[in-house]
């Protein structure tokens, strides 16, 4: 009984955590309410994990505790089982995430179960010595949680300014650089009136390989199509957005036709993307024998 | 963005003098507006894209 208040703290921070980690935002994601249910029951159970381990360690009950071993590996299964709904309904996506997004989505839904599991077991420890002491600890790992949920944006490592969008015969251009070949004339009127171009400038050696990732140009333009609109249906490829890079200087040109053509808007949109985890690559530290 | 292969289901052309022959359907048009309405009709129906290869082709390519 005495580990009973303990492991209530340790269950009751971490779900908490888990709580502020799951954000249901314009991207509807995971879906209210079914998603959320299933999220929040692994992050109970993940808190209750994390609560009885401190416990089970001073009572000497060892074979708790390489239960509790077995019960982490479970949560390698969430991971699975988001990458594959996801992938699922990528596939009727008209502006498709791309698997580097998913696979970034999949495994912060695993690491944030862990991150409860951590909360729990500090929080808990912490109550043993004393109620205050847990109280205080569960407090600092809540803030913990949150700065590790913050992720980078694509504004801290290029400049997002417009690009003009102009023809030359069929060939279609966002400033200097070559984006596709347009045949029908109906369809370059229609991209003339309603296209906008954008032009990514990465800030170092660093950003621009970041940036040449496919995977990172198509989550940008996912993310303005899903906040911004797309004036796309099945069966028009001409007005797929489309992504190209600069050779020369790693500059990406974003070719777009967004619902809402008010370029400040988009300019915040795309700020605002998420530099995904697999596609940064550090060349500036690497030795090149310089 | 996986690999793209690209394949040309139909072209359209008011050269009938430069064809030799090939692996996709051709349609022989006489102007350059016939030109662009069949290309435009064939963009809808087959869901391809349509590109110039020069002012006389277009072709319909599925990505």
């Amino acid at each position: 009984m005495q580990y009973l208040l303990p492991v209530i703290m340790g269950v009751l921070f971490g779900f908490i955590s888990r709580l502020t980690l799951l954000r249901t935002d314009f991207r509807q994601y995971p879906t209210y309410p079914q998603g959320r249910i299933i999220h929040l029951s692994f992050g109970f159970i993940a808190a209750f994990i994390g609560a009885v381990a401190i416990p089970a360690v001073l009572e000497s009950d060892w074979t708790a505790v390489t239960f509790l071993g077995l019960a982490a590996t479970q949560f390698r299964d969430v991971r699975k089982m988001e990458r594959e709904t996801l992938e699922k309904i990528d596939e009727d996506e008209l502006v498709k995430r791309g698997t580097p997004f998913i696979e970034g989505m999949a495994q912060a839904f695993e690491s944030r179960n862990y991150l409860v599991m951590f909360t729990g077991l500090v929080t808990s420890l912490f109550s043993v010595y004393s109620i205050w002491l847990g109280i205080v600890s569960g407090i600092v790992m809540l803030f913990i949680v949150r700065k590790n949920m913050a992720s980078n944006v694509l504004l801290t490592i290029a400049q997002i300014s417009e690009g003009k969008i102009h023809f030359d015969g069929p060939t279609l251009y966002v400033d200097t650089i070559v984006i596709k070949n347009v045949g029908l004339e109906e369809s370059r009127k229609v991209i003339m009136e309603k296209a906008v171009g954008v032009i990514v400038t990465p800030n170092n050696e660093n950003s621009i390989v970041t940036l040449s990732h496919l995977g990172q140009r198509q989550a940008i333009l996912h993310q303005v199509a899903t906040v911004l609109g797309a004036y796309l249906d099945s069966g028009e490829p001409a007005f797929v957005p489309l992504a190209k890079r600069d050779l020369e200087d790693g500059r990406i040109a974003l070719f777009i036709m967004p619902r809402e053509k008010d370029f400040e808007q988009i300019q915040t949109v795309i700020e605002h993307v998420p530099i995904l985890d697999n596609a940064v690559r550090m060349p500036r530290k690497a030795d090149k024998g310089k | 963005m996986s690999a793209q292969h690209a394949m040309i289901v139909a072209i359209v052309t008011t050269k009938r003098e430069l064809l030799q022959g090939g692996g996709a359907p051709v349609f022989i048009v006489d102007d350059h507006k016939e030109l662009q309405q069949t290309a435009l009709t064939l963009e809808k129906i087959m869901d391809a894209a349509t590109h110039e290869v020069n002012a006389s082709t277009l072709i319909l390519v599925a990505h």
